[in-house]
């Protein structure tokens, strides 16, 4: 809100000009001649006179046709705190134009529009909406524009970010499990463990994940971390290593490696701990939103049913 | 050559240097502007050197076309035409040379330390900050010089053309040091003593600006003195002159918010930039009016004279583009055009079609004046025909493009599936934009290749006025 003197400010030197526009075409045409003609001001300068002409007719009309339509357009749509003539639909109430409400307007009756389709879409169960081809494509767009960023267009992930394409799931690949996931989100929490474990126990410890997957590895260090595995580790990833989808705890005996599996990796992740985050959804959609949430959801089951 | 051509009564000699480098700086800001327009193209001709890439290379384009070429053509005509409407010698010759070799330095200046990546990232005020205050320096000793010559003129009355030369220099000072105020950390770095909103708007009230009075209201100097010289008739309307004039220098200031609608400038400030930019269409046309009918029993001269055709033809592009800014400045046309290569066809349909093209024309009429010929008396009129068609070709290759490219980029961005997805993604826009990309490089290389026979033809004008008086001097002896 402007107060009122810079309201009182602008309002002056905005009318101001346009008016001025209009006392300068009406001061500059008094006692102008009615007709083209040949003769001069009576000036010269280096060889070259003006002639008298009056202004043209149309291009003054033109003049003052702008000079209106610019008092109208204010009128119309306003100018600093007072509100003009139009006024837009926005939560189902009349209210005066702004850009921020005409974007309302547009985007709430847009999703209007497009809410029968998604409402059809929701009624599907997810097993089933993955064979409604339409569905699947609509899913794949809001896929390439919401979630590429990070898992790629192919959804087969980055270094970070999960493939969405195995049959490898950090919290689970039932349907219900991908909503929740795309809905709110989750955080991931692997601790640092170089306060606890020191820099030979973390190097243990990888020499130990490594094994827990077959992975080359020194035996002898392997042996000699165990124990602090079943200490520190178990918690999340399980006895066996075999991870725990309620907490996202990887599964570390196969061969899928989030932050890589190198021993320099695994040395990294274990001294400084990963938190991966995965945004929440029903943050990020306002309008239709668990209804997108299950199409897309589809399209990420999908991914991994086909085969 | 050095003393031989100097006139009696006025300074020519500056005049004459600026003459001779706006047509080198033009041929180097096109030739780097043929070169990004190329990497658009063909991303691999950015051969992965940071001082050859197109984001350090386009704002050396714009400054080296605006300042370099178009400030070297303002400053040789206004010098020009100063003296001989007024009918004495420039103030002060000691500054008119300052100016001179100030503004190449700086032009210099320019030229290494973008490449380099030194930037204030303020779009046409890229420069750093020890830069802009040689420049604020060049400028003020310009204006004092300019108007010092009107103060002490012989003539009792102001011509047109210096009431527009005096304008833009006045208005260009307070917009250049208004904008590029800042807080320097370093040699070489500054920040923006205005943030956010006030910065983006401050940054377009000198940018739109910059086209408004740099690149229209000095070109309009330009112009009302070469079309009526050129054509050989009285000007069409002093009452005309009058109006478009004051309204021109009073409502252009007010345009710069069209280059933020739907942004978060506040709404009455993106009315602002947009009703202003409507009333703008009837002053802007106001110059063409006067330059176009002036004509009025004298078109005939344009079936021979190139030199008319390039001033003709530049009057048009004026209206065009003068004509097509005001409709994209309305919210609902701009939410199409906004950020697409229709705004870079829309700036070059000014820069080359009128700025460029009124400038070429006015340096045939000059060049030769300058060096003891009579006005437009060229080595060549042919060639000047030549560098006119494809000036022409080219500028009209260059805007088709842009328009064809820009409206399919708005059409593609704002297109949406039923499902409320959008239908293409941006990569597919740029490209679905390449065959644009490809006909601009050859409109922009069209236009340079007339720069360059236009240089041809300006070294063999020289060539000769220098033979003619070292073959004159024995026979006074």
């Amino acid at each position: 809100m402007l107060d009122s003197f810079w309201q009182g400010w602008i309002l002056v030197i905005t009318l101001g000009s346009i008016i001025g526009c209009g006392v300068l075409i009406q001061y500059t045409s008094r006692g102008q001649r009615k007709e083209e003609t040949d003769e001069t001001t009576g000036h010269n300068y280096d060889g070259i006179e003006e002639l008298d002409n009056p202004l043209p007719r149309w291009w003054v009309m033109m003049f003052w046709s702008t000079i209106v339509f610019a008092v109208a357009y204010m009128g119309v749509y306003g100018y600093g705190n007072i509100k003009g003539f139009l006024t837009v639909e926005v939560d189902g109430e009349q209210v005066a134009w702004s850009s921020h409400n005409q974007w309302k307007e547009e985007v709430q009756t847009f999703e209007q529009k497009i809410a029968p389709l998604y409402n059809e879409y929701a009624e599907t169960p997810i097993a089933e909406l993955i064979h409604n081809e339409e569905a699947m494509q609509t899913g794949q767009r809001l896929f390439k524009s919401n979630c590429s960023v990070c898992h790629g267009t192919t959804a087969k992930g980055a270094r970070g970010f999960p493939n969405l394409t195995d049959d490898d799931w950090l919290y689970g690949g039932k349907p219900e499990n991908i909503v929740q996931t795309i809905t709110h989100g989750r955080q991931a929490a692997m601790p640092a463990w170089q306060s606890v474990l020191g820099d030979e126990g973390v190097a243990d410890m990888t020499q130990y994940v490594r094994s827990l997957s077959g992975l080359e590895h020194d035996a002898a260090a392997a042996q000699r971390a165990a124990p602090k595995y079943q200490q520190n580790c178990m918690v999340c990833h399980g006895a066996e290593g075999k991870g725990n989808q309620l907490l996202g705890a990887p599964n570390l005996t196969d061969d899928v490696w989030l932050y890589g599996g190198s021993t320099k990796d695994i040395t990294f992740t274990l001294k400084n701990g990963r938190n991966g985050r995965m945004p929440a959804f029903n943050e990020i959609w306002d309008t239709n939103t668990d209804q997108k949430i299950h199409v897309v959801s589809a399209y990420v089951y999908s991914l991994s049913q086909k085969k | 050559m050095s003393t031989a051509f100097d006139h009696p009564e006025y300074n020519y000699k500056v005049v004459r240097q600026f003459a001779i480098m706006t047509v080198v700086w033009g041929i180097v800001g096109m030739a780097v502007g043929v070169l990004i327009a190329a990497q658009l193209a063909w991303p691999a001709l950015n051969f992965d050197t940071p001082w050859l890439s197109f984001g350090r290379l386009r704002p050396l384009h714009t400054n080296a076309v605006i300042f370099a070429f178009g400030g070297s053509a303002l400053f040789a005509t206004s010098y020009y035409i100063v003296q001989r409407t007024c009918r004495t010698r420039l103030f002060s010759d000691t500054l008119a040379a300052f100016t001179f070799w100030g503004w190449n330095a700086i032009i210099v200046a320019a030229a290494i330390t973008l490449p380099l990546g030194f930037t204030s990232t303020k779009e046409y005020a890229e420069l750093e900050w020890p830069i802009d205050i040689a420049v604020a320096i060049v400028w003020v000793a310009y204006v004092v010089n300019f108007l010092g010559t009107i103060a002490i003129r012989k003539e009792s009355h102001i011509y047109v053309a210096n009431w527009f030369f005096a304008a833009f220099m006045i208005m260009v000072a307070i917009l250049y040091i208004g904008n590029n105020l800042s807080v320097p950390v370093s040699m070489f770095k500054s920040y923006s003593i205005y943030a956010g909103t006030v910065d983006a708007m401050v940054q377009w009230w000198w940018g739109h600006n910059a086209v408004g009075f740099f690149l229209t209201a000095g070109f309009l100097g330009i112009m009302y003195y070469f079309v009526p010289k050129q054509a050989g008739r009285p000007v069409y309307s002093y009452r005309l002159s009058i109006v478009h004039f004051w309204a021109l220098i009073s409502i252009y200031v007010w345009a710069g918010g069209h280059h933020l609608h739907y942004s978060a400038l506040p709404d009455w400030a993106q009315t602002a930039g947009m009703i202003m930019s409507l009333i703008l269409l009837a002053p802007s046309w106001g110059g063409m009016i006067n330059g176009m009918m002036t004509l009025s029993g004298a078109w005939h001269k344009l079936r021979n004279d190139p030199i008319l055709r390039f001033l003709v033809v530049s009057l048009s592009f004026y209206g065009m583009s003068t004509f097509e800014g005001p409709m994209m400045s309305i919210k609902t046309v701009n939410a199409l055009s906004h950020n697409t290569d229709w705004t870079i066809g829309h700036v070059h349909s000014g820069a080359l079609g009128w700025v460029a093209m009124v400038s070429i024309g006015a340096l045939y009429h000059l060049i030769p004046i300058m060096f003891g010929r009579k006005a437009g008396d060229m080595h060549s009129v042919k060639l000047i025909n030549v560098h006119f068609w494809l000036s022409t070709i080219g500028t009209v290759l260059y805007i088709a493009a842009m328009w064809v490219n820009g409206i399919m980029q708005g059409l593609m961005w704002r297109a949406v599936n039923a499902d409320g997805t959008l239908t293409y993604s941006f990569v597919e826009s740029v490209e679905a934009s390449h065959g644009g990309y490809v006909v601009r490089v050859l409109g922009g290389a069209l236009f340079l290749l007339g720069m360059l026979i236009m240089a041809y033809n300006v070294y063999m004008t020289v060539r000769s006025a220098n033979k003619e008086v070292a073959n004159a001097v024995p026979a006074q002896a």
